[in-house]
């Protein structure tokens, strides 16, 4: 019987040597690559966007300076990689970094890049430029960017206030592209010219996306593909019968539920699924200025009440990540470990956490024959109202009853913005996975997203300490310490981390999904088709 | 009845000046514009860049001038620029009434085709077999909700030939065209025609009570002949007041069946438009669609002498 196993066991051993010595197929040239697309985005000017309804087509009509390896799922500052910059120096006070520039590069209307075309684009970005961008939404981003200046047409150099390493994680993330000196940002918006693998051909609102192949791109070869198609399917039911009836090769990206992929396996069990987080937060915003909520033992039961593991399966099936503001490991690069995670306030035993919230809100004269009446006040769609609902069930557990206030999407910011609201439930969505991106965004005194103002100096002279930080061990140490406060501070808790997934048919090759951000990882050049 | 065509026509105009204000004076009231949708897509409010990007819009400018722009715009033949695309609105909304001209006109003519025949057969067989048949079709046509039926057509589709029916690119050719646009016609039309079909039979049955049919009867006129001749033409009256009803509908109400089976037409751009609060868009196609249901009602009051020579005009 041993030596029957054992025969076996060498059979299988051997033919699974045999499979994996059968060398990967030779990539094909050719073959327009069809994607459907969730909505018409409102332009495809990448820098003017913050929706990667954006960057999903709009990725592969731009080079950045540096870009994250678009092969590995996991973006950190190991995978960035030299894209129209052939390398890249820090001074040795870290106060600038200077990039050498690709020679050869030619725009899509044939004019040549030089470093003009790098320093237009940040002198846009930071409102230097006489031409303007009609919105600017990641300025903040380059606040500490005091110049770029350039030497020679292939050389720029990025002077900085103080030393923040993660200016290189910003610089690699799609969302920011070099944009070309020579035309317009209203130009940009309405016919996008790059430097990038494809070339813009049109956009037709509720229709189309079309790019076609770049033929002078730098990279001799590529693109594989002649053309991606977006067919703008609003409707999410049509939109998986078009993929499981092969009108489109793949889904829009991280578009798919757990019970959509269940229903397209089902239908075509040939289509290849993944879920993975996209470093999107649901989190509950508490206005801090508005009574009783200025009361911080009020906010900290509120935080104690909530049980995430819930919300996740509730909402998601089961497919989220319980984490701080930063995504947690492994996908997450800089989030809470699971050990560090159990020791904040309101992340233990619910059971007993609810107990304690209870008895707060007893102390401050509530119980279950007089409740605190609220209004929940959140964005009208489902991703928003959704878990709402959840959070309205969750805080009654401590006599807090609550009323949902749906909020018509174009009113919602303007609500928050002028605090007009008690307690709210919001979405955040990282563009990279990075501390100063979510820190100084969402946490910093005077930015425009720290929608609940939450404001703490002494905090604040962490996130300058992290951000100067070269040492990722250390850096992650203080983080870890800023998540840790940020969440007992009640300043915005985090209710879960979703993760959505995205499918694709068999013959697209060479593609992969981003787990710890949604909005880098579609450059596509390499893609191709195997039919 | 030149003098009616003439009061018509005005009163036609008048109506469009008054639909004009309204459909004006209602996109204003709607919470947010532009400016507002923009930025919430990138999560922020920036009052100053907002308010530039209103001034860029006009925006800010009194109601009153913004209405005289569009109105005297209008006049010339400049409907503006599309605050989204940025291109001119003409160009945007123009190639999508062909669109949804095409699917209203094939979903009308399936319900004409299937509605007035089989309604007449109902009737004429009224409380048969076929008439129960026909009566429990027709109302669950009724009943059934357009985005439920239309995605259904699209599973069967899928399971059973392995393709869906749906608008991906414009189709090359009329025998492209008809096969792209039939599906979502019959879907559209399966309502349509119970429509046309129950009020058909009633309109029909009413008719075959009356006193003249009764005469033609007696004086050994054919079935066929006191049906559909003398009784038929009569029936007719009101149901070419409810075709002429759905055609104006079908111009711009056909959002669900546009969306279910992805056709880039007027009524899910209109939608998309509100939307994004794009008024030059929204403005401009509501003009148009509410143009096309006065003329189509101009049009169904001049059909009437057509069909009932006792209708005169003159006064």
């Amino acid at each position: 019987m041993t030596a029957k196993l054992t025969a076996l066991a060498a059979a299988v051993i051997a033919a699974a040597a045999s499979i994996s010595a059968v060398p990967a197929a030779e990539p094909k040239h050719g073959g327009i690559l069809r994607i459907y697309h969730r909505e018409t985005p409102p332009s495809l000017s990448i820098h003017e966007e913050a929706t990667f309804s954006v960057n999903v087509p709009a990725m592969g009509l731009f080079n950045n300076l540096v870009i994250y390896d678009q092969h590995v799922p996991q973006n950190s500052m190991q995978t960035i990689r030299p894209e129209l910059a052939t390398s890249w120096a820090w001074s040795k006070d870290n106060l600038s970094l200077t990039f050498k520039l690709r020679h050869g590069v030619t725009w899509h209307d044939g004019k040549p890049f030089s470093a003009k075309d790098v320093k237009c684009t940040f002198d846009l970005l930071q409102d230097k430029a006489q031409d303007k961008f009609r919105k600017n939404p990641r300025k903040d981003w380059y606040a500490n960017v005091a110049d770029v200046t350039i030497n020679g047409d292939d050389e720029v150099t990025f002077h900085l206030r103080r030393p923040q390493p993660s200016l290189l994680a910003m610089l690699a993330s799609g969302y920011t592209p070099i944009y070309p000196c020579h035309v317009s940002p209203a130009q940009m918006r309405t016919h996008p010219i790059g430097t990038g693998p494809f070339k813009f051909v049109e956009m037709k609102q509720n229709e189309s996306i079309k790019l076609v192949r770049n033929e002078n791109y730098w990279k001799k070869g590529l693109p594989y593909l002649d053309g991606i198609e977006y067919t703008i399917i609003r409707n999410r039911a049509t939109a998986v019968l078009a993929f499981v009836a092969g009108k489109v090769d793949m889904t829009f990206p991280t578009e798919m539920t757990k019970a959509l992929i269940a229903d397209i396996k089902k239908q075509d069990p040939t289509a290849i699924c993944e879920i993975k987080p996209i470093n999107v937060n649901t989190n509950l915003i508490v206005n801090r200025d508005s009574p009783p909520f200025n009361d911080p033992q009020l906010r900290r039961a509120m935080a104690l009440a909530l049980d995430r593991k819930a919300f996740i399966d509730i909402i998601l099936q089961g497919e989220g990540d319980i984490g701080g503001t930063l995504l947690p490991p492994p996908e997450g690069v800089w989030g809470m470990p699971p050990d560090v995670l159990k020791t904040v306030a309101g992340y233990g035993d619910v059971n007993k956490d609810r107990e304690e919230a209870r008895a707060i809100m007893k102390k401050l004269g509530y119980g279950p024959d007089k409740p605190l009446k609220i209004k929940v006040s959140t964005r009208n769609l489902a991703t928003y109202r959704d878990p709402a609902v959840v959070l309205i069930d969750q805080l009654k557990q401590i006599y807090i009853d609550g009323e949902l206030e749906p909020v018509e999407s174009s009113a919602w910011f303007a609500k928050v913005a002028r605090k007009d609201y008690s307690v709210g439930l919001n979405l955040t969505g990282n563009g990279i996975d990075d501390p100063d991106q979510a820190f100084y965004e969402n946490y910093a005194c005077t930015s425009e997203r720290n929608y609940t103002h939450y404001c703490n100096k002494d905090l604040e002279k962490l996130f300058d300490q992290q951000s100067a930080e070269t040492d990722v061990d250390k850096r992650k140490k203080l983080v870890w310490e800023i998540d840790k406060k940020l969440q007992e501070d009640v300043a915005r808790p985090v209710l879960f981390h979703a993760r959505t997934g995205t499918c694709w048919k068999p013959y697209v090759k060479n593609l992969t999904i981003m787990s710890n951000s949604a909005y880098n990882g579609y450059r596509f050049e390499d893609i191709w088709l195997d039919k | 009845m030149g003098t009616y065509i003439v009061r018509r026509f005005a009163l036609m105009l008048l109506t469009l000046f008054g639909i004009s204000v309204l459909i004006f004076v209602m996109l204003r009231m709607v919470p947010g514009n532009i400016a507002d949708i923009l930025f919430d897509a990138a999560g922020m409010i920036d009052v100053s860049e907002k308010a530039k990007l209103e001034h860029e819009l006009g925006l800010d400018k009194p109601i009153i001038v913004q209405y005289a722009e569009w109105i005297s715009g209008l006049a010339r033949g400049d409907l503006g620029y599309s605050y989204v695309s940025e291109k001119p609105a003409l160009d945007e909304i123009a190639p999508r009434i062909p669109i949804t001209a095409k699917l209203a006109g094939l979903a009308l003519a399936f319900s004409v085709i299937f509605g007035v025949p089989l309604g007449v057969l109902s009737a004429v067989k009224q409380n048969s077999m076929l008439d129960y048949v026909l009566r429990v079709v027709s109302l669950s046509g009724l009943s059934m909700p357009a985005f439920w039926l239309g995605l259904l057509i699209l599973m069967v589709f899928v399971s059973a030939f392995g393709s869906i029916p749906i608008y991906t690119d414009p189709p090359q050719g009329f025998w492209s065209a008809l096969g792209l646009y039939s599906v979502p016609a019959a879907a559209v039309g399966f309502r349509s025609s119970a429509l046309v079909m129950r009020l058909t039979r009633s309109s029909m049955l009413e008719v075959l009570r009356q006193d003249y049919i009764r005469t033609a009867r007696a004086k050994g006129a054919a079935d066929w002949m006191v049906n559909y001749r003398h009784a038929l033409r009569n029936a007719l009256l009101p149901v070419v007041t409810v075709i002429g009803i759905e055609a104006a509908f079908l111009m711009g109400g056909l959002i669900v069946t546009e969306t279910v089976f992805n056709i880039p037409g007027v009524a899910r751009f209109l939608v998309e438009a509100i939307r994004w609060r794009d008024y030059p868009i929204v403005q401009n196609l509501v003009m148009f669609i509410a143009a096309v249901a006065v003329a189509v009602n101009f049009l169904i009051d001049l059909l009437y002498a057509v069909l009932d020579p006792r209708i005169r005009y003159a006064s």
